[in-house]
C-alpha cells in the first residue's frame, strides 16, 4: 500500500507530514471557533495558558494525558494487526469495574502498593474480556470488528448503568456510584515531580498511573518491534496471507492482539478511579477511548509518537476546560471536533499533502528523494 | 499504401524514476495483425494503455487513420474505434453478459432500450464472427475462454475497428488459444486491425503479419513475420541468445520424500479444484507440474504446504503423514523440512512493508536461533540476513531497506534464500521466475538444479512450459484439477500442450 | 389488540430513520465506499434541520438545510476516500466525531439551551397526515384499523422513507446510473475501461447517501421530535449499517431488517418496567441494550453469510 510513497526522507515522513496535517486540523478548528463568534488566536492563547499557566494546570494536563496514553496505545496495538478497535471507550468503562471490584474488596486490608498491582490486573482483565467477544466474532465469524466494538460501547454503558444503579450503589445513597474507597486504595499523587521544579500543583490529581502509562508505552514498543508476538502481529497487519503462509494463526493473533488492546484500554480506568475520584461514577471515561483513536493516528501507532500526541490532547482537554470559563460558547466538546479533525487529516487524508511535498523536495534536492533516502527507520 | 491505422510518434512515459516507454515509434497497417513482443516489463502494456487512454504519454503523438488525435480517456479511444481486451478481464463478475456489454455504452438513462438493442446486436455479431455466447449467462459462471469472448464482444459492440489484445492466451488452453486465433483471423478478413501483445514467440509466428519487438521500454525492431525467425526475435527480445536449456546432469533419484495420495481440494465456493491427485517425489529429482493457470496447481501446492485445507486424501512427508485435512501448520511443516516458495511473493511470500531482514525470517521466526526467549534476537537476524544477501547476491545489499524497494528478481531471491538456506528435504516452488529479469532467472534455475543435485526433492509449478521442460526430470500435467498425464523431461511441447488442453491420453498418444 | 396496533404504529415510526440511513448506506456501499459515518451525517442533518426550522419556522427549509448539511459531510467523506484514497473507516469515524462535537458547540453558541434547539411547533414541524377516508373506515374491523391507525397518521417523511424502497430498487436495477453504480462497487476497473469516470460515479453515490441521511436527520428532529437534542441519533447509524449487512445490500430486505430493529426498539420502550411471567422484571438497561445486542448477534452471521460488494472499502488505483 505504501509503496508509491516511500521516497521521502524519514524526518519528512514521520515529522513534517504529520505536523502539517495537524496544523491544517487546527486551522479548521479555528474556523469553527470563528463561527461561534470568538477569536481563535485569543482562544489558543487562553488554551495554552490553561494547560501550562501554573504547576496545577500542568499537572492536570499530564493527568488527562495519562488517560490518552493508555487508550492511544490500545488503538495502536490493534492497528498494527490491521484491526480498528473503536471499543476503547467501552473497554475502559468495563475496566473500571475491575478496578472497583479489587478496591472495594481489599481497601481495608492491604496497602496501596499491594492493591495497585491487583487493580492493574483487574482492569486489564476486564478490559481484555470486553474486547474478547468482538475479537472472537471477527476471527471466527468474520463480523466487522468496527461495528461490533461500537455496539459493545453501547452495551458497556448499559451494563455499567445497571451495575452502578442496582448493584454497586451503597444502600441509602442516591447517586449512581460506588462508595468511596478507603485511603489504602488511593494512588499516591505525583505532584513532587513538578514541585521539584518549584511549581505548585495544589490538589491536581496527577498520580503514579502516569508512570504506569509511560512504562506501558515502553512495553508496547518492546512488544511490537522486539518480540516474536509483535512480529506476528505486524505480519498479520500487513498481510494476512503472508501470516497464514508463515504458520501464524489468524484466530490466535486477532484474539491475543485485541485482548492486549482491551487490557490497555481497561488500565485507563486506574487513573481517574484510583488516582482521582476514588470511586466509580457514571461516564468516568468521558470520551477518552475515542480520543485514543486520534492519538494513535497522530502518533502513527508508535509509542514515541503516542506519548506526545496524548500530551497534546491533554493540553486541549485541560486548556479547553479553562477556555470554557473564559468563552462560554466553547465547551469541552470542542475537543470532540478537534479529535475528529485530527482523525480526518492525520488519518483519512494523511497523504493529501504528500505529492506536493514530494514535488517540493524533488525540486529543492533531487538526490534526497532517491532510494537511499528511503532507509529511514522502518517503523 | 493506405494510411496507417495507428501511428505512434516519439512516445515517452515515466512512472516516477522508471521510464516505461522511451521514444517509441510504431506504425500499424490497417487490416493486419500486428504483434508486439517483449519480456515482462518491456513496456508493451504501458504503450497500449497509452493508446487506450488509460494513461497519458508524457510526450509524443498518436495518429489514427492519419489524423493526429489526443486520447485522454478510454472514451476518446472508443470514439476513434479503438477497443481493448485486457489481460485481466474488465468484467463485472456477477453481472450478465448483456449487462457487461452495455456497461458504459447505454443509449439512455433507462436500461430497457439498451438491453433490447444489445440483444439484437449480439445476435448480429454472433452471425458475422461466430462469437457465440449466452447473453443472459452470469460472467462468473462462464469458462475463461467465453469470458474473453465477452471482452471482444464489448469492443465490437462499441464499434471498434482496431482491437488491442493484451496477453490474451495467458489464461487459455492451447485449443482455446487456437480458437481465439481463428476468430482474430476472421476479424482481420472483415477489415479490422488487430494488435496482439504477447511474450510468446509461438503466437507471433502463428498469427501475425508484422511484429515489433520491445526491450526495456524501447522499440528495438519491426519485422515482417514471414521474413524473420524465432531465433532472431528471441535475440532481439533479450538482447542476447536465450538460454533455452539449463545445463544439468543425470538425475539420481533416491528415496521417496513426499507422497501425495488421492488428494482432493475445494475452493471457498466449494468448487473442486484438485481432484483425486496422487504422485510421489523422490530425493534428487525435480518434478514439474505443467498446466494452464487455474487448473488446480496453486491449490495443490497450497494444500501440501498447509495453507489450504484439503477435503480428502493424504500426504506423507518422509513417510510420516501431514494433516492436510485438519489444520496442517505451515510452521510445523517447515520444522519437518518442507520449504515453500509461494507463487505470489508480493502478498504471500513477503511482507513488502517489512525490512529485508524481517522477511528473511518469515515463517522461521520460531527458530530459536532468531530468538531470545520471547524476544527477537535482532543481531542474529540481521547477521543472518547479511549472510544470505552475500550468498545470493541480493541487491541493494542493505538488510534494513524496505522490501518493496527491491526489484522483482531480488525479492524472489530473498524468498529463495530464506527457504533454501534452511536446508529443507523437500522444496515446493511456485512460479519461481514470474516477473523476474533474465539474469536472475538463470541464477534461480541453477540454484534449483543445485538443490536437486544435493538430493533434495523439488516440486516445481510453473505456467511457463519452457521452464518446466528445461528443469524437470519428470513432468506431471494438470487439467481441471486432475493429473492427466506424466512425461519424461524429453516430452515435446506439442504433446504437453495437448495434455494441458485436457485431450484424453489415448488421443494424445496418437 | 390495541397494544398490537400501538406497537406496530410505533415500530413504523422508529424504523424510519433506520430505513433512510440504511438505504443511504446502500447507495454508498454498493458503489464500493464503506460508510461508517452514517451516524454523523444523520446527526448533522438533524441539527441543521432543527436549527433552520427554528429560525425560519418552516419544516421544508429545515429539510433542505438537513439535506445540504449531510451532503456536505458526505462530500468530505468522498474527498477523503475517493479523491485521496484514504481509509474509508477512518474517514467515517472522523465525520462522526466532527458532527457530534460541532452540533453541540454550534447549538450552544446559537441557541444557548444546553445544546438543544428551540422547540418546534406548527409549520416548523412535519405534522401527521391523515390519509383520505381514514376517518370513514375507522370502524371497519381489521382492514379499517390497519388503514386508519397504522397506515394513516404519519408525517410525510414516513411515507417518503417507505417509498424510497421501491424507488431505490428501481434505480439500482432499471437505470443506467444503477447499473454503473453496482458495477463500480464490484469492479471499478471495468467501469474505468468502459470510459466512465469512477470518481464521479462514486461521488454521485456518496451524494445520494448524503441526501438520504439528511432526510433521516430531518425526520428525527423536525418530524418525530420537535427539535434537536444532543447525540439524538444514539447509534442508529451503526444499527442501520448492521441492517444493511443483514439485508445483503438489497433494498427490500433492508426494509424488513430495519422494521425488525424498529420493532425491537418499540417493544423495549412499550414493555419497559413490565413484569414478565416466569422471568419477572427485566432491567431497563437490558431492554435498552437489546438492539445493540441483536446487532452483534446478526453480525455474527448466525443467520446467513453476507458477501459485501467486492470492491468495497478499497480505493481505486489504476493498475500499472
Amino acid at each position: 500500500m505504501s509503496t508509491p510513497y516511500t521516497k521521502l526522507p524519514g524526518w519528512a515522513d514521520y515529522g513534517l507530514i504529520p505536523i502539517i496535517n495537524l496544523i491544517v486540523a487546527f486551522i479548521v478548528a479555528g474556523l469553527v471557533v470563528l463561527l461561534v463568534g470568538e477569536n481563535p488566536l485569543h482562544a489558543a492563547a487562553v488554551l495554552v495558558d490553561g494547560a501550562f499557566g501554573s504547576g496545577q494546570n500542568i499537572a492536570y494536563t499530564l493527568f488527562y494525558a495519562t488517560n490518552f496514553i493508555f487508550t492511544g496505545l490500545a488503538v495502536a496495538v490493534a492497528f498494527h494487526c490491521g484491526l480498528f478497535n473503536i471499543g476503547g471507550e467501552g473497554q475502559a468503562y468495563i475496566g473500571g469495574l475491575g478496578v472497583a471490584l479489587v478496591c472495594l474488596a481489599l481497601d481495608g486490608f492491604m496497602p496501596w502498593w499491594l492493591i495497585f498491582p491487583l487493580a492493574i490486573l483487574g482492569s486489564a482483565a476486564l478490559g481484555a474480556l470486553w474486547a474478547l467477544i468482538p475479537a472472537y466474532l471477527q476471527a471466527k465469524r468474520g463480523s466487522h470488528i468496527v461495528i461490533t466494538t461500537i455496539m459493545f460501547n453501547f452495551i458497556a454503558a448499559s451494563v455499567m448503568v445497571y451495575l452502578l444503579v442496582d448493584v454497586l450503589k451503597p444502600a441509602g445513597s442516591m447517586a449512581p456510584q460506588t462508595r468511596d474507597f478507603l485511603p489504602s486504595a488511593q494512588l499516591p499523587k505525583m505532584g513532587w515531580l513538578l514541585e521539584m521544579f518549584g511549581l505548585s500543583v495544589r490538589s491536581a490529581p496527577l498520580n503514579i498511573s502516569f508512570l504506569l502509562a509511560l512504562v506501558m508505552a515502553f512495553l508496547v514498543w518492546v512488544l511490537i518491534w522486539r518480540t516474536k508476538l509483535g512480529y506476528e502481529i505486524r505480519t498479520m497487519g500487513f498481510s494476512p496471507k503472508a501470516a497464514r503462509y508463515a504458520g501464524i494463526s489468524e484466530t490466535r493473533i486477532i484474539i491475543i492482539t485485541m485482548m492486549i488492546s482491551g487490557a490497555l484500554a481497561g488500565m485507563m480506568a486506574l487513573n481517574p478511579i484510583m488516582g482521582d475520584q476514588h470511586r466509580v461514577q457514571l461516564d468516568f471515561v468521558t470520551g477518552a477511548g475515542f480520543v485514543g483513536i486520534a492519538v494513535a493516528l497522530m502518533g502513527r501507532s508508535h509509542p514515541a509518537g503516542i506519548v506526545p500526541a496524548a500530551i497534546l490532547f491533554g493540553v486541549l482537554y485541560q486548556g479547553g476546560a479553562e477556555l470554557a470559563f473564559e468563552m462560554p460558547a466553547i465547551s469541552r466538546d470542542m475537543i470532540v471536533i478537534i479529535q475528529g479533525l485530527v482523525i480526518l487529516f492525520a488519518g483519512a487524508l494523511e497523504h493529501m499533502f504528500r505529492p506536493a511535498i514530494q514535488t517540493l523536495f524533488a525540486s529543492i534536492s533531487p538526490r534526497s528523494v532517491g532510494v537511499t533516502a528511503a532507509k529511514g527507520e522502518g517503523v | 499504401m493506405a494510411e496507417a491505422a495507428i501511428e505512434l510518434i516519439g512516445i515517452n512515459k515515466s512512472f516516477g524514476a522508471v521510464r516505461a516507454n522511451r521514444d517509441i515509434n510504431l506504425e500499424i497497417a490497417p487490416g493486419t495483425i500486428h504483434g508486439i513482443i517483449g519480456e515482462n516489463g518491456a513496456g508493451k502494456s504501458t504503450l497500449m494503455s497509452i493508446l487506450y487512454g488509460f494513461y497519458q504519454a508524457d510526450s509524443g503523438e498518436i495518429r489514427v487513420g492519419g489524423k493526429p488525435i489526443t486520447i485522454k480517456t478510454p472514451n476518446d479511444a472508443i470514439a476513434v474505434g479503438i477497443g481493448m481486451v485486457h489481460q485481466h478481464f474488465m468484467l463485472v463478475e456477477n453481472f450478465t453478459v448483456l449487462e457487461n456489454v452495455i456497461l458504459g455504452a447505454e443509449s439512455e438513462a433507462l436500461l430497457k432500450k439498451s438491453i433490447v438493442k444489445a440483444r439484437s446486436e449480439l445476435q448480429r455479431l454472433e452471425r458475422e464472427y461466430g462469437l457465440e455466447v449466452d447473453p443472459d449467462a452470469v460472467i462468473e459462471e462462464l469458462p475463461v475462454g467465453l469470458q474473453q469472448r465477452v471482452e471482444i464482444l464489448k469492443a465490437l459492440y462499441r464499434g471498434a475497428e482496431i482491437l488491442i489484445l493484451d496477453e490474451p492466451t495467458g489464461v487459455l488452453t492451447p485449443p482455446e488459444a487456437d480458437h481465439l486465433f481463428r476468430i482474430l483471423k476472421q476479424l482481420k478478413e472483415q477489415g479490422k486491425t488487430i494488435v496482439l501483445i504477447t511474450h510468446k514467440l509461438r503466437e507471433i509466428m502463428a498469427i501475425t503479419d508484422t511484429v515489433s519487438v520491445m526491450r526495456q521500454g524501447t522499440m528495438v525492431a519491426t519485422r515482417e513475420t514471414a521474413k524473420t525467425t524465432v531465433g532472431e526475435l528471441a535475440e532481439l527480445m533479450v538482447g542476447r541468445r536465450v538460454l533455452l536449456r539449463v545445463e544439468k546432469g543425470e538425475a539420481k533419484p533416491g528415496a521417496i520424500k513426499l507422497s501425495v495420495k488421492n488428494l482432493t481440494v475445494r475452493d471457498s465456493r466449494g468448487v473442486t479444484m484438485v481432484n483425486d491427485v496422487s504422485f510421489d517425489i523422490r530425493g534428487g529429482e525435480i518434478v514439474g507440474i505443467a498446466g494452464v493457470a487455474g487448473n488446480g496447481q496453486s491449490e495443490l501446492i497450497e494444500a501440501i504446504s498447509g495453507i489450504r485445507r484439503a477435503v480428502s486424501g493424504s500426504v506423507m512427508l518422509d513417510g510420516k503423514p501431514i494433516d492436510v485435512i485438519g489444520i496442517a501448520d505451515p510452521g510445523e511443516l517447515r520444522d519437518r523440512g518442507l520449504a515453500h516458495v509461494p507463487e505470489d511473493r508480493h502478498h504471500v511470500g513477503l511482507v513488502l512493508a517489512f525490512e529485508e531482514n524481517e522477511n528473511s525470517i518469515l515463517g522461521y521466526h520460531d527458530d530459536p536461533k532468531y530468538l531470545n526467549g520471547p524476544l527477537l534476537n535482532i543481531d542474529a537476524i540481521r547477521n543472518d540476513a547479511r549472510d544470505k544477501i552475500e550468498k545470493y547476491d541480493i541487491r541493494p545489499g542493505d538488510c534494513r531497506l524496505k522490501t518493496a524497494n527491491f526489484s522483482g528478481g531480488n525479492q524472489q531471491k530473498i524468498v529463495l534464500a530464506r527457504e533454501m538456506e534452511q536446508d529443507p528435504g523437500v522444496l515446493i516452488v511456485g512460479q519461481p521466475t514470474r516477473g523476474v529479469d533474465v539474469g536472475a532467472i538463470e541464477f534461480i534455475h541453477k540454484r534449483l538444479i543445485a538443490m536437486r543435485d544435493q538430493g533434495k526433492a523439488v516440486l516445481l509449478v510453473s505456467v511457463e512450459l519452457d521452464e518446466i521442460r528445461s528443469l524437470s526430470d519428470r513432468i506431471l500435467v494438470m487439467f481441471d484439477g486432475r493429473v492427466v498425464g506424466e512425461r519424461g523431461s524429453d516430452a515435446t511441447e506439442g504433446e504437453l500442450g495437448l495434455l494441458m488442453a485436457g485431450v484424453e491420453r489415448k488421443e494424445a498418444a496418437e | 389488540m390495541d397494544v398490537l396496533v400501538q406497537l406496530i404504529d410505533a415500530t413504523i415510526r422508529v424504523s424510519v430513520p433506520l430505513l433512510l440511513a440504511c438505504l443511504a448506506g446502500l447507495y454508498s456501499e454498493r458503489a464500493g465506499i464503506f460508510d461508517i459515518g452514517l451516524e454523523g451525517k444523520m446527526l448533522a442533518g438533524a441539527f441543521a434541520g432543527a436549527s433552520a426550522a427554528a429560525v425560519t419556522g418552516s419544516a421544508w427549509v429545515g429539510l433542505g438545510a438537513a439535506i445540504l448539511t449531510a451532503v456536505c459531510f458526505a462530500l468530505v467523506h468522498g474527498f477523503a476516500s475517493i479523491t485521496h484514497r484514504g481509509n474509508q473507516i477512518v474517514s467515517g469515524v472522523a465525520i462522526n466525531f466532527i458532527a457530534a462535537g460541532s452540533t453541540i458547540i454550534l447549538g450552544q453558541a446559537w441557541f444557548k439551551q444546553g445544546g438543544r434547539t428551540p422547540s418546534l411547533s406548527g409549520g416548523g414541524r412535519f405534522e401527521a397526515i391523515t390519509l383520505p377516508g381514514a376517518e370513514a373506515v375507522k370502524d371497519v374491523p381489521i382492514l379499517g384499523t390497519i388503514y386508519s391507525d397504522i397506515l394513516s397518521g404519519h408525517s410525510l417523511l414516513v411515507y417518503v422513507a417507505f417509498l424510497m424502497v421501491p424507488f431505490t430498487w428501481w434505480v439500482l436495477f432499471r437505470t443506467r446510473f444503477g447499473l454503473r453504480l453496482r458495477a463500480v462497487g464490484e469492479n471499478p476497473a471495468a467501469v474505468d475501461t468502459a470510459g466512465i469516470s469512477v470518481a464521479w460515479l462514486r461521488y454521485r453515490a456518496v451524494i445520494c447517501t448524503g441526501i438520504l441521511t439528511g432526510i433521516a436527520g430531518a425526520y428525527l428532529s423536525v418530524a418525530q421530535n420537535a427539535g434537536f437534542v444532543k447525540d439524538m441519533t444514539a447509534g442508529k447509524g451503526f444499527i442501520a449499517l448492521a441492517a444493511l449487512i443483514f439485508a445483503k445490500w438489497k433494498p427490500v430486505p433492508a426494509m424488513f431488517a430495519c422494521l425488525l430493529f424498529g420493532f425491537l426498539e418499540a417493544a423495549s420502550i412499550r414493555f419497559q418496567g413490565m413484569a414478565w411471567p416466569m422471568i419477572g422484571k427485566v432491567p431497563v438497561q437490558l431492554m435498552q441494550a437489546l438492539p445493540y445486542i441483536l446487532t452483534v448477534i446478526l453480525l455474527a452471521g448466525f443467520i446467513g453469510k453476507a458477501i459485501p460488494p467486492r470492491a468495497g472499502g478499497v480505493p481505486y488505483v489504476k493498475e500499472r
